[in-house]
């Protein structure tokens, strides 16, 4: 196949992905977009198959099938509470994919790309160091997610004097490789301190953090799959690298609205308690209510509008499933349920939305925060699962608050306000939530989905 | 110089083109756009097609070798997890 129709046959591909991509603007048409990308990714590789350079298939073959094979088991399989650290994971081999095939072009100048040399060295520098770096950051985030990983060192002055450190080294490393490409062992260097580097970003965000980092990956992912396109002269890695790298730094962007802090602030700051918090004893003394299932129940049992709002608790306990059974329930009985989803909520951007999607929750039913906000006054009751920051009045009213200007879920003016939680333990931001102790809180103290089951049960006897 | 030009201005609009794109999309459906969008990113792969079939030279292949199986997982694991996704969507409907 002539290099001319090849180009032409990658120019439909990144038609494809861009097409794919417009596929997501609802969830009607979106199973057809990622269906048209995948066209457009087999067209892409089926051409490249057909591309002269090609002497010989074994390796390729070996490696299609096995990279296929554990690509399908990994997606086949994985549970939808675990997407995140699946996602976290898929970024990494891309991001390595793409500084390992950099190398290639080095060892083997000409034979890949025939692009100026600066370019080439360049663009092989910078496509080492994100791609190395995507990589052991993502895979840490992967053991993080996954509950392998607990390590998690507060950020401090050292840790940024090493990471500057590690940056300044990888650039000047890359400066080398651009000087003097034929010794290879600058870049390997440079990959091993880009390595590092991605591994000491990572390590020290964890919880509620995490889905800034994981859309901030997913950007690199394209970054690096865009610089490997510099490399090689090739115009569909440019496009579709830049399109996964856009779209990473939108996600990343509406993660750090949603918590109302700056990018540097979530990799590099700390958020927990100031000495203006007030301790826990000061916010609760005496002022918290619990109540058991059926006390509970007995409240739905005249509610009109009842609004959940699920959080990272919900995935833990998986109690999706249950949630859903008494929103049926409540339907049944003439009661209008709607689910608030605040940007944040759970470990990556859409978290809860997937999860309540598997278990059928129609998505008319999901509402943004700035959609919700306004209906909870009318709402009877406020049904809290395993959300605990972003429902914390502070962010509203207390200026000394550390989580204070973010947008949060206004339960509080509910009628009245359930929290289904195991204790009064404090969420990410290590702060007490003054909405347990207000007037029209109840605990329900216990696991997500055996209280959500003993409610419904409580309920359906009623 | 003259190619790098165009390879710039390709990138440049392409970025654009991601802007647009992408700021349409709910937020119900960022979970898929960030795995359809990862898959996409295996795009890396064409080029570790080409690195693991040019003998030039063995370690070069065999790197290529490796980087087609990275990028090969996360292409196909990528398109499949988020249509699974899609469809738990959809079936609602």
């Amino acid at each position: 196949m002539g290099i001319s129709l090849i180009n032409i046959v990658y120019l439909v591909a990144s038609v494809c992905f861009i097409l794919g991509l417009k596929g997501l603007v609802s969830p009607r048409t979106a199973p057809r977009g990622n269906m048209i990308g995948a066209f457009g990714m087999l067209l892409a590789v089926v051409a490249t198959l057909l591309d002269q350079h090609i002497v010989t298939f074994q390796l390729i073959i070996i490696g299609l099938v096995v990279g296929g094979a554990i690509g399908t088991y990994l997606a086949l399989t994985v549970e939808m509470t675990a997407m995140p650290q699946m996602v976290a994971a898929f970024n990494g081999f891309g991001g390595g994919a793409s500084a390992l095939v950099a190398a290639t072009a080095l060892l083997a100048p000409g034979d890949l790309s025939n692009v100026p040399p600066t370019q080439l060295y360049v663009a092989t520098a910078a496509s080492g160091i994100i791609g190395a770096a995507t990589f052991t950051g993502s895979m840490v985030a992967w053991a993080k997610l996954q509950g392998v990983l607990n390590w998690q060192p507060k950020s401090d002055v050292l840790q940024k004097i090493i990471n500057a450190t590690l940056f300044l080294a990888s650039l000047a490393l890359g400066a080398l490789v651009v000087m003097n490409p034929t010794g290879h062992w600058a870049y390997w260097l440079l990959v091993a301190v880009a390595s590092v580097l991605g591994v000491m970003l990572t390590v020290p965000i964890g919880g509620a953090d995490m889905p800034v980092v994981i859309a901030l990956l997913n950007s690199y992912s394209g970054l690096a799959a865009c610089a490997t396109g510099f490399v090689l002269g090739n115009n569909v890695l440019i496009i579709a690298g830049s399109l996964v790298g856009a779209s990473g730094l939108i996600l990343t962007s509406i993660m750090c609205k949603a918590m109302n802090r700056s990018l540097a602030h979530v990799l590099f700051g700390t958020l927990g308690p100031t000495a203006e918090t007030a301790s826990a004893d000061e916010v609760y003394g005496g002022k918290v209510k619990s109540a058991s299932a059926e006390e509970a129940a007995m409240i739905f049992e005249t509610a009109r509008l009842v609004i959940i709002v699920p959080g990272y608790g919900m995935a833990v306990a998986q109690a999706q499933h249950s949630v859903r059974d008494l929103a049926n329930l409540l339907h049944e009985r003439g009661v209008e349920v709607k689910y608030a989803i605040h940007p944040v909520a759970g470990r990556m951007p859409g978290h809860m939305n997937v999860l309540l999607a598997e278990a059928d929750v129609p998505y008319e039913q999901l509402f943004a925060l700035e959609d919700i906000n306004d209906s909870f006054p009318e709402a009877d009751i406020a049904l809290v699962i395993g959300a605990n920051d972003v429902v914390n009045p502070s962010a509203r009213e207390d200026t000394t608050s550390p989580i204070y200007g973010m947008p949060i879920l206004d339960v509080d003016k509910a009628q009245t306000v359930m929290i289904i939680k195991r204790s009064l333990s404090p969420g990410f931001a290590g702060i007490p939530n003054p909405l347990f102790a207000t007037p029209n809180a109840l605990m329900l103290y216990g696991d997500g989905k055996e209280m959500v089951r003993e409610l419904t049960a409580a309920l359906r006897e009623a | 110089m003259e190619a790098f030009i165009i390879y710039i201005t390709v990138f440049v609009l392409a970025i654009f083109v991601g802007f647009e794109v992408i700021t349409k999309v709910p937020p119900t459906l960022h979970t898929p756009l960030m795995s359809g969008a990862n898959a996409i990113s295996g795009i890396t792969v064409v080029g570790a097609i080409v690195a693991a079939g040019s003998k030039e030279s063995t370690v070069a292949a065999i790197l290529g070798c490796v980087a087609v199986i990275m990028a090969t997982i996360n292409v196909v694991g990528g398109f499949l997890v988020t249509n699974r996704m899609l469809l738990m969507f959809k079936k609602k409907k």
